[in-house]
C-alpha cells in the first residue's frame, strides 16, 4: 500500500519525538547509576584536596583557575600579554570579580 | 475539527512534494540547520553536564584556602602562620599544603605534583593520574626520570595509577613524598605550597577569612564558594565557554533566517501566484507555507539535539576536545554524566524552531495578500 507523505512524515515526527523522550529517561537513568562514580570522584577531591578541574593543562592559571590572581596571566615578562588559548575561554576566577571588597573590607592590600 | 485535521495532512502532503521538488536546495538547507541546531546543542549539553558534575564534585574542596602574596605574586608561606593563626573559632583543621608544576620537556606537557596526606609514599615511589599514564605509556612498576631544578635526575618507580574514572580532576596528578617532594624541587623545611583551613559551619567561612586577612595581611583566602562560583560561571549559558563557542552559531543562525525572512526566490513567487490564480486563499497558502518552516525547523531540531546528545553523552564531546585543549598535551578522557536542563532544551527549540518559522511566513504573507498577476509576472 502506498503510504501518504503526510503519514511518512507524521510518523517520523512522532518516532523522533520518542528518541528525544528517550534522551532524557536514558540520562535520569545514568545520572540514577553516576552516584558511586560521583562520590568517588568527590572523595578523591577530598582525600587529596583538590580545587580545580584538570580540564585546561596548558597553563598553570588556567589549570588551576581558582587559585590564579590577577597577575598570573601576564607574568612571563612585564609587557606579556596572555596568550594561552583556554585562557580566551575561561574567565578570571570568581575571587577576582569584585567580591574581595565584601569579603575583605578592611584589607589594604589588593589581590 | 475532522475536517480541520484533514485539510492539514492535505497541507503537509503539499508542501512535502513542493519541498521536494526542490530537494537539492532543501536538504542542503536542512543539513546547515541541522549542523546549527547540533553545536548549539551539543555546547548546551556539554557545559550544562560538566557544570552540575563541578558543582557536586568541588563541594568537596578544602573551605579556605590561605596563599601567601610577595610583590603581588603567590610566594611559599612558612609553616610558623599556622601558629599564627592560632585558634580560630569555628576552624576544625589547618595544615600545609605542598603542590607544584612541573613541565615535562619530554612530551612537552604540565603535571601538577602534590604531596597527598591520605597515603604515604616511599622514596622514589609515585602515583601517577591516568592521563599521564596513558601519554607516557607507563603502567604500574615503570619508571619516569625527571630533571629537578638543580639538574638532578630523579627516577621514580610508578606505584599506582589513579582511578581513570577520576580523570577530570586528576589526569595530571602526580603524588609523591614529602621529602622527595621538597628534595626535588628544592623547598626548604617548613615552608607550604599554600595552607588548608578546615571549617565546620559554612556560615562562618566569610568571618574566618575576614580574620585571617587582619591577623596575615600578606595572604589572601580562597573560599571554597568562589571555586565553586569559578566554575560554575565558566560553565554558565551567558559567559565563558558557551558564549565563545556559541557566538559563531548563533551569528551564522541570524543570517540564515535574516535571508530567509528578506526575500523570496522568482520560483517561489510564480507558486504563490500560481495557488492564488487556482483559488487558493491567502491564509491556505500562508498555512502551506507555515508547513513548509515548521517540517525543516522541527526536523533540524530533532535530528540537530538527538546528534548532540549522542556526540556529548556516548562520544565524550570528542569536537570541543580540540578547543578545551589549546595547546595542552594532556586532556582528561571522561564522558559526561548527562545532566540535562528541560527549560534548556525547550529554550533552544523555542530559539531555533520559532524564528525560522516566523522568518518562513513573513515574505509569504507580503507577496500573498499582493494580486497574483502581479506575483507572477
Amino acid at each position: 500500500m502506498h503510504m501518504r507523505k503526510s503519514d511518512l512524515f507524521l510518523i517520523s515526527l512522532v518516532f523522533a519525538c520518542i528518541l528525544v523522550a528517550v534522551t532524557f529517561v536514558d540520562a535520569h537513568w545514568r545520572v540514577l547509576n553516576a552516584g558511586s562514580h560521583l562520590d568517588g570522584m568527590a572523595q578523591m577531591v577530598r582525600q587529596l584536596e583538590l580545587t580545580d578541574l584538570s580540564l585546561f593543562t596548558e597553563a598553570r592559571y588556567t589549570r588551576h583557575l581558582s587559585q590564579a590572581d590577577y597577575h598570573t596571566a601576564f607574568q612571563d615578562h612585564p609587557l606579556a600579554i596572555e596568550h594561552f588559548p583556554s585562557g580566551s575561554l575561561i574567565h578570571p576566577p570568581q575571587l577576582l570579580q569584585g567580591t574581595d571588597e565584601v569579603i575583605f573590607p578592611e584589607t589594604a592590600l589588593p589581590d | 475539527m475532522k475536517s480541520f485535521f484533514l485539510k492539514q495532512r492535505y497541507l503537509i502532503d503539499f508542501t512535502l512534494s513542493s519541498l521536494l521538488r526542490r530537494s537539492g536546495k532543501n536538504i542542503g538547507l536542512l543539513l546547515v540547520y541541522t549542523l546549527i541546531v547540533f553545536m548549539l546543542a551539543s555546547v548546551m549539553l556539554f557545559t550544562h553536564a560538566l557544570r552540575n558534575e563541578a558543582g557536586h564534585v568541588l563541594a568537596e574542596s578544602p573551605e579556605i584556602i590561605l596563599q601567601r602574596m610577595i610583590a603581588g605574586r603567590h610566594d611559599l608561606i612558612p609553616g610558623g602562620y599556622l601558629e599564627k593563626i592560632g585558634q580560630v573559632r569555628g576552624v576544625m583543621e589547618k595544615h600545609g599544603r605542598l603542590w607544584g608544576y612541573f613541565f615535562d620537556p619530554a612530551i612537552k606537557a604540565n603535571y601538577t605534583l602534590m604531596v597527598p596526606r591520605d597515603r604515604s609514599l616511599g622514596e622514589g615511589e609515585i602515583v601517577v593520574g591516568a592521563g599521564i599514564a596513558r601519554t607516557r605509556g607507563v603502567g604500574i612498576g615503570d619508571i619516569l626520570s625527571f630533571r629537578s631544578a638543580d639538574s638532578r635526575t630523579f627516577s621514580f618507580r610508578v606505584m599506582d595509577i589513579l582511578q581513570s574514572d577520576s580523570e577530570l580532576v586528576s589526569s595530571d596528578l602526580i603524588l609523591l613524598s614529602e621529602a622527595q617532594f621538597r628534595d626535588f624541587f628544592g623547598i626548604p623545611e617548613g615552608f607550604y605550597t599554600d595552607l588548608v583551613l578546615r571549617v565546620r559551619n559554612p556560615k562562618e567561612l566569610r568571618t574566618i577569612a575576614e580574620k585571617l586577612t587582619l591577623k596575615l595581611p600578606d595572604t589572601r583566602p580562597i573560599l571554597r564558594d568562589e571555586i565553586m562560583r569559578t566554575y560554575d560561571s565558566i560553565f554558565s549559558w551567558r559567559q565563558g565557554i558557551v558564549f565563545i563557542l556559541m557566538a559563531g552559531a548563533i551569528l551564522a543562525f541570524v543570517i540564515f533566517a535574516w535571508d530567509k525572512a528578506s526575500g523570496l526566490s522568482a520560483e517561489e513567487r510564480k507558486e504563490i501566484g500560481i495557488l492564488k490564480a487556482i483559488g487558493w486563499e491567502t491564509a491556505d497558502v500562508i498555512r502551506m507555507k507555515f508547513w513548509e518552516g515548521f517540517i525543516i525547523s522541527i526536523s533540524a531540531f530533532l535530528l540537530g539535539y538527538l546528534l548532540a546528545y549522542l556526540h556529548v553523552f556516548y562520544a565524550s564531546a570528542g569536537l570541543f576536545e580540540s578547543v578545551l585543549k589549546g595547546w595542552a598535551v594532556l586532556y582528561p578522557e571522561f564522558q559526561p554524566i548527562p545532566y540535562i536542563d528541560g527549560l534548556q532544551v525547550a529554550t533552544l527549540f523555542f530559539f531555533t524552531v520559532f524564528p525560522y518559522t516566523v522568518a518562513t511566513i513573513i515574505p509569504i504573507w507580503r507577496a500573498a495578500i499582493t494580486d497574483p498577476d502581479t506575483v507572477m509576472r
